[in-house]
């Protein structure tokens, strides 16, 4: 089952980034993982939060470009190897990850990872199929 | 179908008889320009022009010209040609930019502009047995009592809505059964809009025509309109000048009653047939308010090829842009009107801004547009493959290459009124 991914869209510019995370924090919105993808123009501020909805009406309601996009969350063991195990299962399996960033380590020996690719549900078989823990 | 005509005797006069009446109308309206506006008979001196110098249309070129800064610094009255009691109305500008500009009718004028209003009726298809719903404002603004006036002339019944309350538009256009709606573009958009969402369908209504202008539209926006209204669009400029026939091949310009030039804008001289210029505008027969060679800013192409509707009168192509608005960007000609279109066609809403400076000797050339909620996707490069195909459009449409830069929905500047969407710096270094 696909988690829920915040996706924000942030000029790049001075302070616009504060301004978002400062929109959730007053939202009471609490962030598990976090990923910014920036270019010279513009950011992509790709976040996992604990009350999606909230977060999601507390940027548009300020007018920032945002969406919710469906990822996988797959959950490792925290030794050496294993994200590279992870992906190599979907590269056999012929998926393309276009993005891979890594929640907040809270659960020692734990280690989850928000993977992004085009086909969610093939993902998630093939994962289990090999013994992993989808979130 | 069978060519109708409001006028038929002078909308399709031979060319020769059209020139000599226009020199007999051309010279009369000078001798009266110079009998009566002091403001004009200066400038005239000034040119050393008399009107003994002026026999015929061929001698036009030697008046000087008027802009629109000649109105404003006359206001309220150096330009009136006739005693004030003789004058029956007065219609305005919008008067965003500083004062007001006030034009006077006779009642002469009344009849020939509402006569010019009657052509581009029945021009698209309007007659006595037509429902006119008249949705531009009333009031100042010229496009309410212009087309009320020539669709009385008509005999269409007429219905005065003026514009807004958009609720009653509906209401009155489904009840009375309109056939021919009269607005500005945007307006007539928001109508096709606003029915669609009350669930009706483009064949519910009762609409045949629609005559539309007063603000600059694209193609793309006509065959929006067409398709969300179920009708044939036409374009109007200027409501009274001009008007557009069932061939929609340029809009014809009222010749018995106008001439028009196209100049090269910065040496003022007159350009032949075809060629891209300022249009300028010369009354024939004005009373009350007679302009000579007034400059409208306006860029466009003139087309004196015989049109297959029947009328023998020049058309003017859809102006390309504002000689003002134009900028020259590595000496290329480029017009905001231009890159508007483009950002139709592939889906962008139209709001953008210009930016272009000199760095290094060479002009740099930036367009922010924004991204619309449904277009955003999540990956760095989803984001740059619009910015490239955005690109592409661009440079096919303009012949050099912006670059564009996508920015958050509402982050362009909007202002009431004119946007100011071109911001010119190299200005700054000169």
């Amino acid at each position: 089952m696909a988690i829920q991914q915040l996706t924000a869209f942030v000029e790049n510019r001075r302070g616009r980034l504060v301004e978002v995370t400062r929109l959730l924090s007053d939202a009471g919105v609490d962030l598990r993982a976090l990923s910014i993808a920036d270019t010279q123009e513009f950011g992509i501020l790709r976040g996992i939060v604990d009350k999606t909805d909230e977060a999601l009406s507390a940027l548009q309601k300020e007018g920032i470009l945002v969406q919710l996009t469906p990822v996988v969350g797959v959950r490792l063991t925290d030794r050496p190897g294993e994200l590279s195990r992870a992906l190599g299962v979907l590269d056999d399996a012929g998926i393309n990850v276009e993005y891979v960033y890594a929640f907040l380590a809270v659960t020692p020996g734990v280690a989850d990872v928000v993977l992004r690719v085009q086909d969610n549900a093939a993902a998630e078989n093939a994962l289990t199929a090999a013994g992993f823990e989808i979130m | 179908m069978q060519e109708t005509y409001y006028q038929r005797e002078i909308e399709t006069m031979a060319p020769d008889a059209l020139r000599a009446l226009q020199s007999e109308k051309l010279r009369r309206q000078v001798r009266h320009v110079w009998e009566n506006v002091p403001y004009y008979r200066d400038k005239m001196k000034e040119a050393g022009v008399s009107p003994e110098d002026i026999t015929g249309i061929e001698d036009l070129y030697k008046l000087p010209f008027l802009s629109k800064a000649d109105l404003r610094d006359t206001y309220p009255y150096g330009m009136l040609a006739v005693p004030l009691s003789e004058c029956v109305r007065i219609q305005s500008t919008s008067g965003t930019t500083g004062k007001r500009v006030i034009a006077y009718y006779t009642q002469h004028d009344v009849d020939l502009w509402e006569d010019c209003c009657a052509r581009a009726l029945v021009a698209a298809g309007a007659t006595k047995e037509d429902v006119v719903q008249v949705c531009y404002g009333y009031g100042l603004f010229t496009g309410g009592a212009g087309l009320h006036g020539g669709s009385h002339k008509v005999g269409s019944l007429t219905l005065p809505m003026s514009s807004g309350n958009t609720e009653r538009q509906i209401t009155f256009m489904m009840d009375l059964k309109s056939t021919v709606l009269c607005c500005t573009p945007s307006y007539a958009a928001y109508i096709g809009e606003s029915l669609a969402e009350r669930g009706y369908k483009p064949e519910d209504n009762c609409l045949k025509a629609g005559i539309f202008g007063a603000e600059p539209w694209t193609e793309e926006m006509r065959r929006g309109i067409e398709n969300s209204l179920g009708i044939k669009a036409y374009d109007i400029y200027g409501l009274t000048e001009t008007f557009e026939c069932k061939e929609q091949k340029g809009m014809h310009i009222n010749e018995d009653h106008f001439l028009a030039e196209i100049i090269d804008p910065d040496t003022g001289e007159v350009l032949p047939d075809g060629q891209k210029g300022e249009l300028v505008f010369t009354s024939l027969d004005k009373e009350a308010f007679p302009l000579l060679r007034y400059r409208t800013r306006d860029i466009c192409v003139l087309d004196r090829t015989p049109c297959h509707c029947g009328r023998t009168h020049v058309r003017m192509a859809k102006p390309m842009g504002r000689s003002d608005d134009m900028l020259i960007i590595r000496g290329v000609n480029v017009f905001p009107s231009q890159i508007e279109t483009v950002l139709l066609n592939e889906g962008y809403a139209p709001n953008y801004r210009i930016e272009v400076d000199r760095v290094n000797n060479s002009d740099t050339f930036d367009v922010f547009v924004e991204l619309l909620p449904e277009q955003f996707t999540d990956t760095v490069s989803g984001v740059t493959a619009m910015e490239r195909k955005l690109t592409d459009a661009l440079r096919l449409m303009l012949g050099i290459s912006p670059k564009v830069h996508l920015v958050p929905p509402k982050s362009i500047e909007r202002s009431e009124g004119k946007a100011k969407r071109v911001i010119d710096k190299r200005n700054l270094h000169d």
